[in-house]
């Protein structure tokens, strides 16, 4: 099969894993349990990682990116531009990387595992659909905690950024908030949440499709779960550009 | 003197005696086919996976499906449950047929069916007690009767000291135990075998056949058993059981005054039928493959 075909399956595929999912949403059981477990596994066990992420993140920029301000004598809008890239940009696709890196192998592993030991097969002998049972409750808990992950990330990555600028160029702790809440409004704020939102349906849908339709044994596994994290970042950083323009062109239009 | 025995038509008696219903009406819905594939025909690509297979499993019939590998044996249990669609043909499970039911009424249809996968296919993150419960769980049963329902399947597959293990501690024939009791709660109609005894020691090979009897004639349970090995088919379709004064189940095997009816062979070659019957009849058959199958050379 030649890869634009493959291409065009894999999309009619993942849409009828959306269709099935939201018919599922409709009827009982809803497995609420099966969403706070997952809530728990994805959303704080990823915390770790996503506020290191964050904070050397914000750290770095301001290393960067002082000298050069301090050149122009702007050296107290640091925070404005920590703040900006912060919120905007770097904070939801770092985030959602990681979490595709750390999350989404995961799900396309364990999905993939039960493929290839017939459990899911067991799942549907035994009245159970597995779109229901084990996507849908995955895709919910990235949808609700990859915003409030990015959000973690954007306040640790303020905080690291700040840690610099006090640290080790001397910037006055007063200068640096003021700086920050100077540039930041709403519209980054709800981009901000927004695109992780986005983010996290596509890395949740990503890995229970690759993992769903894994073939060849543990190998098969392997290739699903390499799949789906690469699949799912290309995604992430291509969905990101898109939803820039998107969200630029909406608040130009609605003055927000 | 030989006398036929089958056990299906002594419970039919005894249950509708007990419900006072007519022999007759129950006998008409006994006379349904618990199974019914009609010229079946399934192909992947341009290879050709069934080839207008059609067969009837009977109630409290147990139908043990020969066959190489990549015959096509698995898949007949796939297209049972409704994994799997047919390019052609008709599939019928207690007399309706399967062919485009959608999700939702399939699922109705497999509660009627026990399914045991090869290697087990236990849920490995949870535990054999959780396993086992998984289907009464799913349906929202209440925890005691679901609590003493295990207990009961657990017993009958002689691993009530299993209940509080992980699935990865057990040994493959343990996994496989757990896996027939999975099957077997909420008392499904038919069960479904697929290679079960696959990579077993002897003993606990005999012990999953012996389950197999055990449902088949106690338990009046229709069932498709899918091997390649012959051990299975001369335990199957030469031993039955019964239930002594005192409870104790013994296996017995038919010989001058006893001779099975509800067990039947199917053999598949490159996904055809090339032949349908007792095992008597397939080791009496005059074919080079069904004798090197049987004999291994």
């Amino acid at each position: 099969m030649n890869p634009i075909s493959r291409f065009l399956i894999g999309l009619q595929e993942i849409g009828s894993l959306i269709g099935r999912m939201l018919r599922g949403l409709t009827k009982k059981p809803r497995y609420f349990g099966e969403i706070v477990a997952q809530m728990d596994s994805i959303g704080v066990g990823s915390l770790a990682i996503v506020i290191l992420t964050g904070f050397f993140t914000g750290g770095v920029l301001i290393l960067q990116a002082y000298p050069t301000l301090q050149y122009y004598g702007a050296q107290s809008n640091a925070g404005q531009g920590v703040a900006t890239s912060l919120i905007r940009e770097l904070g939801p696709v770092l985030t959602a990387l990681m979490v595709a890196g750390r999350v989404g192998s995961a799900i396309s592993a364990e999905l993939g595992s039960m493929v290839v030991s017939q459990q899911i097969d067991a799942m549907r002998a035994l009245g159970t659909s597995p779109v229901r049972k084990l996507v849908t409750p995955r895709v919910i808990a990235l949808v609700v905690t990859l915003p409030l992950l990015t959000v973690a990330g954007d306040m640790f990555g303020l905080f690291g950024g700040g840690i610099v600028a006090l640290q080790i160029y001397g910037l006055d702790s007063n200068v640096y908030i003021s700086s920050v809440r100077a540039g930041v409004d709403y519209q980054d704020l709800l981009g901000g949440i927004l695109k992780p939102m986005i983010f996290g349906l596509i890395i949740g849908l990503v890995a229970c499709h690759r993992g769903l339709h894994t073939t060849g044994g543990t190998v098969g596994v392997g290739r699903s779960t390499t799949d789906a994290v690469v699949v799912a970042s290309i995604t992430v950083i291509i969905a990101d550009f898109f939803l820039s323009k998107l969200l630029q062109g909406f608040f130009s239009s609605t003055m927000f | 003197m030989s006398v036929t025995v089958d056990t299906t038509n002594g419970n039919v008696q005894d249950h509708s005696m007990a419900d006072g219903g007519s022999i007759g009406s129950i006998n008409n819905l006994r006379s349904i086919p618990a199974i019914e594939f009609r010229d079946v025909e399934l192909a992947f690509d341009d290879q050709v996976i069934l080839d207008r297979v059609s067969f009837t499993v009977r109630r409290g019939e147990t139908k043990i499906v020969l066959g190489g590998s990549g015959s096509g044996k698995s898949t007949i249990i796939n297209l049972v449950l409704g994994l799997i669609k047919p390019d052609a043909g008709e599939i019928l499970v207690d007399g309706e047929s399967i062919i485009g039911l959608d999700d939702q009424e399939l699922m109705r249809v497999r509660k009627k069916i026990g399914m045991v996968f090869q290697e087990g296919a236990l849920f490995d993150s949870l535990s054999v007690f959780e396993n086992v419960a998984y289907r009464l769980t799913e349906e929202g049963v209440d925890e005691e009767e679901i609590e003493h329902e295990v207990e009961r399947m657990l017993h009958f597959v002689d691993l009530s000291d299993a209940i509080d293990k992980m699935p990865v501690e057990l040994s493959g024939g343990m996994r496989r135990r757990v896996g027939i009791a999975r099957a077997l709660v909420g008392n499904p109609s038919i069960v479904l075998f697929d290679e079960p005894t696959a990579g077993l020691d002897p003993p606990t090979a005999r012990t999953i056949c012996e389950l197999a009897i055990k449902l088949r004639d106690l338990e009046d349970v229709s069932s498709i058993f899918v091997t390649h090995e012959m051990n299975n088919l001369e335990y199957l379709s030469s031993e039955y059981a019964i239930v002594d004064e005192k409870g104790h189940v013994h296996y017995e095997s038919e010989g001058d005054t006893l001779c099975l009816i509800n067990t039947e062979v199917i053999m598949l070659r490159d996904g055809e039928i090339i032949f349908s019957g007792t095992d008597e009849k397939l080791k009496a058959v005059n074919d080079s493959y069904i004798h090197k199958f049987i004999r291994g050379k």
